[in-house]
């Protein structure tokens, strides 16, 4: 037995470029998650129950749905994605891959960038995918839930940006989940205005280009900045612990 | 000038100036406070359209003014926080948070008062009342993280992001709101056009608004010094300053 005969060991991660080591923080969040299925499908059970509770709790009536359908249906989903937030680095937190991921050479904003990415697959993409089904049930018409899945498709991710902020400040804090609540709800209030507002333009007849585009630069702005916050407040937060 | 600066980073230094200034912010606040609402309370003219009860004005916009300038005062303190890690800049974030709140809180109360009579309601969901409320939430926020926090280190820095996260969304939140829904008067004072009203009528307002300015001044120091010596209660300092004021 010689020593060419044993397995090559792999390069050394600061071979990796940035984008490879997105490539693996995200494929690796991904399979993770599929291995614990029942923690996916409870935000989007949750995004359910909540749309059911407005007709139980307010009125069945199809004015009333058709009126407010894509505001109930923003609302649930911007809890739903709340409510998953405390998922998004607490495994990691707990088992120590976050500071291994802290070591890593490529810039940390990168892989909270993927990581973040794979939070919205995970959550916000199955949440828009959903819409078209609850749509139906508050009686919105077909070309007002078209343009809800749109503004859910660019405005979800806008949603897993800011709050991956919020979960990275309150990491390993007593009661976290209120208190992410408290700090990320004040910054959602913009997309929620400009998602139920051209929902609200298109049932009106008026052109929606201009609110997407809105909320288009909201979605780049949040890729751009949120990273570095998000970045920021991880190390104080391991800091911390 | 960063002679000055460095200075200023050291609590003892900053004990003792804000010790030397705060009588006279304290008088300089009380006096331009007792002119100008006394003179907008009982001397300034009536508006013509709202009658007397647009006095309110003259606690109104100090307070939402200060409400408004202590959030960026603190984002200031935020970034001096992080860049070079200044413990006076954590103490003057944590200090006037609370300040900020009750401003914002009072800004929000005189509004709805002086909504009753105008608009026939306390309440409305209008762009800047709603937007002062979650002001308010930003605040409560901040607020909150450093409670939740032990560590005074990580609870200033943390606050820090928070802020900075805040003011930069501020101007979002205001220009979405405000495209949402717009029913209040657009603002008293622009810093660029001459005022609308008469100087009867604004004179005494930019008095009391410099007059609270003033005790936000004597507040912010009162409340630091406080800070400073619960976080430097180990230092030979306040030790020796606590047996001086003993004798």
């Amino acid at each position: 037995m010689n020593a060419d005969a044993r397995p090559s060991v792999k390069p050394v991660s600061s071979a990796v470029g940035p984008l490879g080591a997105m490539g693996a923080v995200f494929a690796r969040d991904v399979r993770v998650a599929f291995r614990q299925r029942q923690d996916l499908l409870n935000p989007l059970l949750f995004f359910i129950m909540v749309v059911t509770l407005f007709p139980l709790g307010v009125s069945p009536e199809v004015a009333f749905l058709k009126q407010s359908g894509a505001g109930i249906l923003w609302v649930a989903a911007l809890l739903s994605v709340l409510l998953s937030l405390d998922h998004l680095f607490r495994h990691d937190f707990d088992d120590g891959t976050l500071e291994q991921l802290v070591l890593q050479p490529q810039p940390l904003f990168l892989l909270i960038l993927a990581k973040t990415a794979a939070h919205w697959v995970l959550t916000g993409l199955p949440l828009v995918l959903l819409a078209p089904v609850l749509g139906v049930m508050v009686h919105l018409d077909g070309n007002s839930i078209a343009i809800l899945c749109l503004t859910l498709l660019i405005g979800t991710p806008v949603l897993s940006m800011i709050g991956a902020i919020g979960a990275a400040l309150t990491l390993g804090l007593r009661s976290a989940g209120v208190l992410l609540s408290l700090l990320i709800i004040p910054l959602y209030i913009p997309v929620l205005i400009f998602g139920t507002g051209t929902v609200a333009a298109a049932a009106e007849g008026a052109p929606v280009a201009g609110y997407l585009a809105l909320m288009g630069a909201f979605l780049v702005l949040a890729v751009t900045l949120a990273p570095f916050a998000s970045a920021a407040a991880l190390r104080i937060s391991l800091s911390n612990s | 000038m960063w002679q000055f600066f460095h200075k200023l980073g050291s609590p003892k230094w900053f004990f003792g100036i804000a010790t030397r200034f705060m009588p006279w912010l304290l008088a300089a606040g009380a006096i331009l406070l007792m002119a100008g609402v006394v003179w907008g309370l009982a001397f300034a003219p009536k508006d013509y359209l709202q009658g007397n009860s647009y006095r309110i004005i003259f606690i109104h916009v100090p307070t939402a003014f200060l409400a408004q300038s202590i959030y960026i005062m603190m984002a200031f303190a935020a970034v001096v926080t992080l860049v070079w890690r200044m413990k006076l800049a954590d103490v003057f974030v944590k200090s006037v948070a609370p300040v900020g709140l009750i401003f914002t809180f009072l800004s929000l109360f005189t509004g709805a008062v002086w909504g009753k009579p105008t608009w026939g309601t306390w309440w409305v969901w209008d762009a800047r009342l709603t937007s002062m409320l979650i002001l308010l939430f930003l605040y409560g926020g901040a607020i909150a993280l450093d409670r939740a926090i032990n560590d005074e280190k990580s609870a200033a820095r943390a606050v820090a992001v928070l802020v900075l996260v805040g003011v930069v969304n501020i101007p979002i939140i205001q220009y979405s709101v405000e495209w949402w829904n717009t029913l209040h008067q657009p603002s008293t004072f622009k810093l660029t056009e001459k005022p609308s009203m008469p100087a009867e009528m604004w004179v005494p307002l930019l008095l009391s608004v410099l007059g609270l300015y003033c005790l936000f001044g004597w507040l912010a120091c009162v409340r630091m010094k406080t800070e400073i010596l619960m976080r430097e209660q180990k230092t030979r300092w306040v030790r020796e300053l606590i047996m001086a004021e003993r004798g």
